[in-house]
């Protein structure tokens, strides 16, 4: 057993839409050499529902109810690096156009008076996440120590930026890698 | 015999009456930029262009060459404050790039990713900026601004038309539209004026043709804004003078 140990992840979507996380999978047959250094923690591939000590925490979506950020500060306390992968996790994303609008404006217009609805309640089951009145980026509630830009960005993109950190070196993307949409 | 000056220990020809910038980009070598446009008067407002001359630091675009100055550039402390200055842009707007149709093209983006911003940092202002879609072919966005003033520059200096404006100070400065309306529907732009084709991210927008340019088809995705940059330049003998 001279096996190194493998470095441990852990994967989540907050306020995302699991385009990151599949951009994860499109590193490919990648994913092979990437099993020989890392194993995973909580992620939706593992199906794990809470993480444990971990080396590196990559976050998608930003952070729009109570539970995003009980999940981020999760993450926050059991990983030694945590990167925030996306749009949405960067800077609010998609979700992140409502916060020039009022909640109650937005629920109200969504479930009740849009036309078309009938009998149209806004949903109030005790089981639900309160929303947030603003969506914020990651770093506006932990400390976050990478970020990986793009709408997703793409399995290339994460590739070069994992192989680096997991070599140690400071990661770059460079022309081609490195998008915001 | 032309005067020289030195830019990151680089000898660097220079015309009498030019810029740094101006002699930097037509000897090839690149200075980041916003708001400096090579055919209109330095603004010198966004500061990304921003050098060492002889240990102080100018903005390149309005700082006339002189011979022997010692002029520092690619630096990585100059470097990092042109990413600060890249990220409070991005936080103070609406900077959503999958959804505007000048990503790819837009050379506050480009800037970022020439920089290696991976972030903007910082607290989102996330300001409330309703958009100007009264006119018939043009869409104005003003989520966007960085207030560069080159749409007013464009409109006043070689439209002659004087449709646009910057109103209000510090924070509250913003873009504003010389209509008594305030709508651009009640001025006379059109789609064939410079004010169209200056503005560097996503505010001045022709109706009914974005997103016509395939994603890695777009300017940017070509090549990166600091090879792009150098393409544009003026060279001599046509020179790059202004006034």
């Amino acid at each position: 057993m001279t096996d190194k140990k493998k470095l441990r992840i852990a994967t989540t979507s907050l306020a995302g839409c699991f385009g990151c996380h599949m951009s994860i999978l499109d590193i490919d047959e990648r994913l092979f050499p990437l099993l020989e250094l890392v194993e995973f923690d909580r992620s939706p591939i593992t199906d794990i529902k809470h993480c444990g000590p971990c080396d590196i925490g990559i976050v998608e979506g930003g952070i729009c109810n109570a539970e995003n950020v009980h999940v981020l500060r999760e993450f926050r306390k059991n990983c030694k690096v945590l990167i925030a992968i996306g749009a949405c996790a960067i800077n609010g994303g998609l979700p992140a156009q409502r916060n020039h609008l009022d909640l109650s404006a937005c629920l109200t217009e969504v479930y009740l008076t849009e036309p078309g609805l009938v009998h149209g309640h806004i949903p109030n089951d005790p089981e639900l996440p309160l929303p947030l009145d603003k969506v914020h980026p990651l770093h506006e509630v932990v400390k976050v120590d990478y970020f990986i830009p793009g709408c997703p960005p793409s399995g290339d993109a994460i590739w070069k930026f994992l192989t680096d950190l997991i070599s140690g070196k400071t990661p770059e993307l460079g022309h081609g890698l490195i998008h915001y949409d | 015999m032309t005067d020289t000056f030195q830019l990151d220990g680089v000898s660097v020809p220079f015309e009498p009456g030019q810029t740094v910038m101006q002699a930097a980009l037509a000897a090839d070598h690149y200075i980041p930029h916003l708001c400096y446009h090579p055919e209109f008067k330095p603004h010198g407002s966004c500061k990304l262009c921003t050098v060492k001359v002889n240990g102080r630091t100018m903005a390149s675009c309005t700082m006339p060459a002189e011979a022997g100055l010692e002029v520092q550039s690619e630096i990585e402390e100059l470097n990092a404050l042109r990413r600060t200055l890249v990220q409070m842009l991005f936080a103070e707007g609406n900077h959503f790039c999958p959804s505007c149709e000048k990503s790819g093209n837009c050379m506050l983006q480009a800037l970022g990713y020439d920089l290696e911003v991976h972030a903007a940092g910082f607290r989102h202002q996330y300001p409330d900026r309703p958009l100007d879609a009264s006119h018939p072919d043009i869409l104005l966005d003003f989520n966007r601004c960085i207030l560069c003033e080159l749409c007013v520059r464009a409109s006043s200096e070689v439209d002659g038309k004087n449709v646009f404006a910057l109103a209000g100070r510090g924070n509250s400065k913003h873009l504003i539209v010389n209509a008594e309306s305030g709508q651009l529907k009640d001025t006379d732009i059109s789609l064939s004026d410079k004010a169209m084709q200056v503005c560097p991210v996503g505010v001045i927008l022709p109706k009914r043709v974005g997103f016509s340019q395939p994603i890695g088809e777009r300017r940017y995705d070509e090549s990166p804004i600091s090879a792009q940059a150098l393409q544009d330049a003026p060279r001599p003998p046509s020179g790059a003078k202004h006034d």
